[in-house]
């Protein structure tokens, strides 16, 4: 098996994430995809440390993980504060410039 | 150790059995979070795909983030988005209708178009001749080999993403805090409330419901002395949904009925 195979599924998995960013409505599911497109990513570099033989892509892909569960804490902390104000989590539902 | 003629960056047969039973797994996972209609179900899923992905990087010699991805995701970031989804409603399933019209196709689309790239981009590339492997990079261990990267060429960045750690739980709080505007209407209050109405006929809070011999729940008015039943003594639900029950039927009946 090729190690490019990892990068594949990098790709995939990363798309799927990118289709849900767009398809789902309910934003905690929003997201998850957009932490799962983060989790590709990670592969990718995990994948390019081992092809390159050097730790530093297992950093950056440290560093990521740090930066995303940043973005969740901020990013769930905002869903809450909206859910209070609107009792609902769908992303439809803030369209206040639209009406 | 047994050399198996390893064309660019091959594998060895246990990793690739490994890659090819729980790729399609975790591919399949993903695309279930896409279809699934219960948040929670979006989450399994998702946490599933992170437990896969925890096995590929120890797979991939990168032991440490392993760990950090079972311990970091799907332990906290995943227990933080059940927390979350418990917070919002665990019923708040997606409405399945489609605002934008032709969206749904256009993201698909989209999705194919950018996969199809990706993925050709992939296939195009030249890898380095041979995948030179973590072994040499991995000789003092994984943690070791990471933290001497970690403080002394990215020592900056290190520092710099405490600071975000910190900025992100103060801008949680900051989001999360709710200040109530006035207190709350407490008992005291009811009863001050009560005492300075126009009459004093309530002071004293609203009548029970009946006491009979053969029934003393909430579903009987009372009685008033002219013997008629008390409006007050139930609650106006019961009476809306009809399910009050005549205090009449309780009635004593006199002798001569009887006889």
């Amino acid at each position: 098996m090729s190690i490019a195979n990892y990068l594949y599924l990098s790709a995939t998995l990363f798309t799927i994430g990118a289709i849900g960013v767009v398809v789902r409505r309910n934003a905690i599911v929003v997201f998850m995809c957009i932490e799962l497109m983060l989790n590709a990513a990670n592969l990718a570099f995990v994948t390019f440390a081992r092809i390159n033989g050097n730790l530093e892509g297992q950093v950056v892909a440290f560093f990521t993980m740090v930066v995303a569960a940043c973005e969740v804490v901020v990013g769930l902390a905002i869903i809450v504060t909206i859910y209070r104000s609107r009792r609902s989590a769908s992303v439809d539902d803030a369209s206040l410039l639209k009406r | 150790m047994i050399n198996l003629a390893l064309s660019v960056g091959a594998t060895k047969t246990p990793e690739a059995a490994l890659f090819y039973f729980l790729a399609p797994l975790s591919v399949i996972a993903a695309l279930g979070m896409l279809v699934v209609k219960k948040a929670v179900h979006s989450a399994l899923l998702l946490a599933w795909v992170m437990i896969s992905l925890a096995i590929f990087y120890i797979a991939q010699d990168a032991l440490f983030l392993g760990i950090v991805q079972v311990v970091v995701y799907t332990g906290a970031v995943m227990m933080l988005f059940l927390f979350i989804l418990m917070l919002v409603g665990v019923d708040s399933s997606d409405s399945l209708i489609e605002n934008i019209k032709g969206q749904r196709a256009a993201a698909i689309t989209a999705a194919i178009g950018i996969s199809g790239l990706l993925l050709s981009l992939i296939s195009r590339v030249t890898m380095v001749n041979d995948a030179i492997g973590l072994a040499g990079a991995n000789q003092n261990g994984n943690v070791n080999g990471l933290a001497e990267q970690l403080f002394t060429k990215y020592v900056w960045a290190f520092e710099v993403v405490s600071a975000l750690l910190i900025t992100a739980a103060l801008g949680a709080m900051v989001l999360a805090h709710s200040q109530k505007t006035k207190s709350k209407f407490a008992q005291r209050d009811l009863s001050i409330a009560r005492f300075r109405k126009a009459s004093l006929g309530e002071a004293a809070g609203l009548p029970g419901s009946g006491v009979y011999a053969l029934h003393n729940a909430v579903d009987v008015p009372a009685l008033l002395p002219t013997g008629k039943a008390a409006p007050t003594s139930i609650s106006a639900v019961l009476e809306a949904r009809g399910d009050m029950i005549d205090s009449k039927s309780f009635e004593m009946k006199s002798e001569k009925a009887d006889e």
